[in-house]
């Protein structure tokens, strides 16, 4: 018998015993967009607090923040898309739920993970420039080129990760895995800046399988860089999941409405959607559309 | 308020305006944020602009130029985006942003109102303000003009005014190209004594009183301010007929306004 690479296949549940207070975690996708969302379910059952979350937020940072699992949060906007701002992420920090922020721009924030997966202190940019996120931040430093122009650049800190959570369409059980989406996100380069990264994908395929319909340039993550995989179909709900599944618009209009409603109209979506495991999340929200239709 | 002469509406004429904001840039990625600006921005490009680079607002560049929101069109390009960082960056790109607030001195502010440490009412974050700023042209649409977006001095600045870039020093001020503002009322922008927002003209039926009343601060003005041009009768035929026939427009600009 010839050996392969290691099968790296679990749960929802063993990936988040594979978590601890206090981590540093990065979520992928891009705000209501291929969010790894069964994943933070699993992290609202747990006990999980104190988390630091980087993320280009949408209801990850929401749903976190509303349970309070957050002590610092980093991030450049949290936004829903068809829904411009986050509820449970407003009321979070007008409540001053969130011990800690950093706020950068969106483009700062990707130089921090390249930071970070290339292993340097910084990048150089010129994003920040005058800008409240140096005086809101003023520990995020300026450096001076070395060179004959001497311009002073935003030294953009790395964005280092314990773990990486994203979602993608396709894995095979070793971690190689692909987006048949518009867009990869930057869902790579979270794996990078991670000592660890955990993918949940919509179905486990053979690695063969990966290439059949799909160029091979949509292959984002190679499985030196993935320590887990779990198959969890509809595992982005209520987030695009493109081409398997677009945005549950109704839903997130539900979510949003009870996030911006009385404590009552909370709990009230809290006890149907969340008080369960993901089977029953999913049932939840069929028997939702069911209703709706 | 319609116009007498060819029957443009307030959106035809904001519509129109943002077009012009896009009019010389040439070949370049016009990005607009939001409704109008996406009107404005597919109008330059089948008039006075067609080299202009559009896309869908996801991840595709559009060969054509459907109606709003509409995407089934040849593509041209992929722009996800991780490309469109890149972009900014290289600078051949005009930002049509949105504005919460704006200040004198043409900073813009989206990330939340009141104190940072704990707002009074957050809002996006900084998105890609502070990137579009320092980097590539910029240019915002306010659909409400009124003393509460134009502010004597934004509670938190995303967007780079052309002083404040100057202040930080050249590597901000390089780039800093901060275009047009325009709003249901007037164009306006930055190029006032002491780089502050300046009134180029105020659109049809509005006065210069009337634009200095939404204004929170001192707004600087020649002694004779211009009124915005009319639509053409072809840019009205495209928007109604072509880019917006379910007259989503109005729901920025209600007709009457």
């Amino acid at each position: 018998m010839t050996k392969g690479p290691r099968d790296k296949q679990m749960s929802l549940d063993e990936v988040v015993g594979e978590l601890q207070d206090g981590m540093t975690i990065g979520i992928g996708g891009w705000g209501s967009r291929r969010k790894p969302m069964a994943l933070v379910r699993a992290i609202l059952r747990s006990d999980l607090k104190d988390l630091t979350i980087v993320s280009w937020g949408g209801a990850d940072v929401g749903l976190l923040a509303r349970a309070g699992r957050i002590r610092k949060l980093v991030f450049a906007f949290v936004s829903l898309d068809s829904v411009p701002l986050e509820p449970n992420f407003q009321r979070a920090r007008q409540e001053g739920a969130i011990p800690e922020v950093v706020e950068l721009d969106e483009g700062m924030f990707q130089a921090g993970l390249r930071a970070a997966a290339e292993r340097l202190p910084f990048l150089p940019m010129r994003a920040g420039l005058g800008t409240d996120v140096l005086v809101n931040q003023p520990w995020i430093r300026t450096v001076t080129s070395p060179y004959a122009d001497g311009e002073e650049l935003v030294a953009v800190p790395a964005l280092r990760l314990d773990v990486a959570l994203v979602h993608l369409n396709r894995s095979d059980r070793h971690g190689n895995a692909t987006y048949l989406g518009p867009d990869p996100y930057f869902d790579d380069l979270f794996a990078m800046a991670a000592d660890r990264t955990f993918v949940s994908c919509e179905q486990v395929v053979d690695t063969a399988g990966l290439t059949v319909d799909t160029p091979v340039q949509r292959l984002l993550l190679s499985r030196m860089l993935v320590s887990g995989v779990v198959e969890t179909p509809h595992g982005a709900h209520f987030t695009t999941c493109t081409p398997d599944y677009e945005r549950d618009e109704r839903f997130q209009r539900a979510y949003a409405a009870a996030a911006s409603g009385s404590d009552e109209d909370w709990a009230a979506f809290e006890s149907r959607f969340l008080a369960g495991d993901e089977a029953s999340y999913q049932a939840a929200v069929r028997s939702f559309g069911e209703e709706q239709a | 308020m319609s116009d007498p002469r060819n029957g443009s509406t307030r959106a035809d004429v904001c519509a129109a305006a943002i077009a012009d904001a896009f009019r010389d840039d040439g070949e370049i990625f016009g990005s607009p944020m939001g409704l109008l600006p996406m009107l404005g921005v597919r109008l330059a490009k089948l008039t006075s602009n067609p080299d202009l680079v559009i896309s869908d607002g996801e991840s595709l560049f559009l060969a054509g130029v459907p109606p709003l929101f509409g995407t089934g069109d040849v593509v041209e390009g992929w722009i996800p985006f991780r490309k469109v960082f890149d972009v900014v960056a290289h600078g051949k790109r005009h930002v049509m942003m949105g504005a919460t607030q704006v200040d004198r001195h043409g900073n813009q502010n989206i990330s939340a109102i009141g104190d940072w440490a704990r707002p009074k009412r957050q809002l996006l974050g900084s998105r890609g303000a502070p990137g579009n700023t320092v980097n590539n042209r910029t240019s915002y649409w306010v659909p409400r003009h009124s003393p509460r977006v134009f502010v004597e001095r934004v509670d938190i600045v995303t967007g780079v005014g052309p002083r404040l870039a100057r202040e930080a020093g050249p590597a901000a001020a390089r780039y800093n190209d901060i275009h047009r503002i325009v709003s249901n009322l007037a164009v306006l922008d930055v190029q006032g004594p002491d780089d502050t927002v300046r009134l180029l003209s105020v659109h049809p039926g509005v006065s210069v009183e009337e634009v200095r009343a939404a204004t929170g601060f001192e707004l600087d003005a020649p002694a004779d301010v211009p009124t915005t041009r009319e639509p053409t009768t072809e840019e009205l035929i495209l928007i109604r007929e072509v880019l917006d026939p379910e007259g989503l427009r109005f729901r920025e600009v209600p007709d009457g306004d």
